[in-house]
């Protein structure tokens, strides 16, 4: 087994509020291996969303130890941070977080020219093919709001895709979106994750979670269960008995009104 | 990042807001234009004056009583501080590096003659005049050193004159009345048109400044001696001749200060050319405060923009962007915004001043140098005023940015 993408050991997050202090985390460790797709469920205040901003490298640790891929994150400055998630995380975000008034390969670009390493000489060849990937080649020049709320989740996790993450990061990806297009976008995240590409899904919904293999649950800043799904459900299968269903249903509808 | 890349990304972003950018820009293009044209108007006002003095004659040296005397009682008794015409034809007698010297008396006084009347500036001088003044007459012709001599009531006209009491028949040889002495024209001057300060010099009247004297002033003292030096060469030269001889002339070769000044028309052009660059400078700093108002409101913009696109900075730095890549983003928007701003105030402000230069009839020119001032200038006010917001653009926590509603 290779090296683990994740390694955390220890980690506290101590936010001032005032005078008094407010631990968000107290201390979490955990591993996540390649090509795992990894659920962390909890629900608002238990701290997931900090951890989840800690494993983003948007934040750092108060204490404890974070090694990202072999790189050791707490104690990172802003400017470390800011090129570590260039090189080695996609984002998917509940609200989408797409630059409004801009195509979506423009969107799917944008990573690639904050790159400092000068990997890519064609940007946006690489958004096109990213867009592909997700089924959007054919909604380049659409802007958001010109998009479904599918759609333009799609459009994020090309972002994300775009800059081959080391890890995928997606926080409640299918909170705004309704329960069939939640299905389609975890579909996706399980076709992406067999391709080999780590994945840890942050949510509160148990039916999302369900399509995990391993889901994470913290409360009150810890870990509190860890647990191995020996056989998640596959989405896509979902995706196919839901499509049949609303097959059936039209046709009641249809000898109703006949 | 790429500087394409950027600049791709500023003019996209200022392109979405298309009525925003305009309005945000017009402080920067009236405050250009505006310094733009008031360069104009005032460069082309010198450069007026500059060929108004050369009009003032050739080599021209004037020597004008001092103000010595107004130190004091004691001081007004001992110096004798008036030009009388013994100065000047010691000046024309004793001078090797003049070729001309005239005493001017100055009075005004009303015309009449058979047709109405007239009051001007009646200049007694002698026949040197015309040539240190490098001036002409269209019909008849100055008087006589022998006119001068013999005290004659011989007068020469102003075109102004002519224009207004003989309108349609020619002066020369009719009998004209200067206040109550009786004159006989001899001649017309050739038309000079006004002085920079809009004084008309055609509004004048030429007699012997004998005559002057002794029929129309009473005054003995000269109003100023205007003297012809013989080349260029010897402007300082003569001058210097000048002083001896008046100083010699005044009795002031023992000590004491001049009381008398000469000066040469590069001391006039020098004052008034300095008079209007004085006054050029001070419109272009007006002017120059509406390009930080423009500023200003630049300012403001984009500090507006900021608040406005915390979530898109957020975007931005979760996908890698470095605070420095946020500052210079807004950066670049808010120096590309002043800089179209610039451009199209030069614009403005060429044609603006083509306009006025049109329809008032000033002569305008803007140098050169000016069109990289106001460009240099606006970009640095974009620099200046954009670098607030884009500090506290590049500030933000992400976190708190992505959060941001």
């Amino acid at each position: 087994m290779s090296a683990p993408v994740i390694e955390i050991a220890g980690v506290k997050k101590v936010y001032r509020m005032g005078e008094t202090d407010v631990f968000a985390l107290r201390g979490v460790d955990l591993t996540v291996n390649a090509g795992e797709l990894l659920a962390v469920m909890g629900s608002s205040g238990s701290g997931k969303s900090t951890l989840m901003n800690i494993l983003g490298c948007l934040d750092v640790p108060t204490a404890g130890s974070y090694v990202l891929d072999g790189i050791r994150v707490d104690g990172m400055s802003r400017n470390e941070l800011a090129d570590l998630r260039n090189k080695k995380l996609g984002f998917v975000f509940q609200g989408f977080n797409l630059l409004p008034r801009t195509s979506a390969v423009e969107n799917v670009e944008l990573p690639l020219l904050y790159d400092r390493t000068g990997r890519w000489t064609n940007p946006r060849a690489l958004a096109v093919e990213a867009l592909e990937r997700v089924g959007l080649g054919e909604r380049l020049e659409h802007q958001p709001s010109e998009l479904s709320g599918g759609q333009q989740q799609r459009v994020a996790i090309a972002r994300a895709l775009v800059t081959q993450p080391t890890l995928l990061l997606a926080d409640e990806p299918t909170g705004n979106l309704d329960s069939k297009t939640s299905v389609e976008v975890m579909a996706l995240f399980q076709a992406l994750n067999e391709q080999g590409i780590t994945v840890i899904i942050v949510t509160h919904e148990p039916d999302i979670a369900q399509y995990a293999h391993r889901v994470i649950d913290v409360r009150d800043g810890r870990i509190m269960k860890d647990h191995v799904v020996a056989t998640p459900r596959r989405a896509a299968d979902d995706v196919l008995t839901m499509d049949a269903e609303a097959r059936v249903a039209e046709f009641g509808d249809a000898k109703e009104a006949a | 990042m790429k500087t394409k890349a950027l600049l791709a990304m500023a003019t996209g972003s200022i392109l979405k807001n298309k009525m925003r950018t305009m309005l945000t820009m017009l402080g920067i293009v009236i405050g250009v234009g505006a310094v733009i044209v008031m360069v104009a108007v005032g460069n082309g006002a010198q450069k007026q004056i500059e060929v108004q003095i050369k009009n003032l004659g050739t080599n021209l040296i004037v020597v004008t009583p001092g103000s010595t005397a107004a130190g004091g009682a004691s001081q007004g008794a001992q110096t004798f501080n008036r030009l009388t015409v013994a100065d000047a034809d010691k000046i024309k007698s004793d001078a090797t590096l003049l070729s001309a010297v005239s005493p001017v008396i100055v009075t005004r006084t009303q015309i009449i003659t058979g047709k109405g009347n007239w009051r001007t500036e009646i200049n007694g001088v002698s026949t040197d005049y015309l040539t240190i003044r490098d001036w002409g007459v269209t019909s008849g012709s100055l008087f006589t050193d022998d006119d001068v001599r013999a005290k004659r009531k011989v007068a020469v006209l102003g075109a102004t004159i002519v224009k207004n009491l003989f309108p349609d028949s020619d002066p020369v040889g009719s009998q004209i009345q200067l206040g109550h002495v009786p004159f006989t024209v001899i001649g017309v001057l050739d038309a000079k048109g006004q002085t920079s300060s809009g004084v008309d010099q055609d509004d004048i009247v030429l007699v012997p400044y004998t005559t002057a004297q002794d029929r129309l002033s009473g005054m003995v003292f000269l109003g100023q001696i205007l003297a012809s030096a013989s080349s260029p060469q010897n402007m300082v030269a003569a001058q210097e001749e000048i002083r001896g001889i008046m100083r010699d002339s005044h009795g002031l070769l023992g000590g004491g200060a001049d009381d008398f000044t000469v000066r040469d028309q590069t001391a006039i052009a020098q004052a008034a050319t300095s008079t209007t660059s004085v006054m050029t400078g001070l419109l272009a700093a007006i002017a120059s405060i509406s390009l930080v108002v423009g500023g200003i409101g630049i300012m403001n913009i984009m500090l507006v923009s900021v608040t406005e696109r915390t979530r898109e900075i957020g975007i931005r730095m979760a996908v890698g962007a470095r605070g420095s890549d946020v500052l210079t983003q807004f950066l670049v928007e808010s120096v590309v915004m002043s800089l179209l701003g610039g451009v199209v105030g030069l614009a403005l402000g060429f044609g603006g001043a083509a306009i006025l230069g049109h329809v008032m009839g000033w002569s305008t020119a803007t140098p050169l140098i000016a069109v990289f001032v106001a460009v240099g200038f606006s970009a640095a006010v974009g620099m200046f005023f954009g670098y607030y917001p884009a500090r506290k653009a590049a500030a933000l926590d992400p976190i708190q940015a992505l959060r941001y509603e």
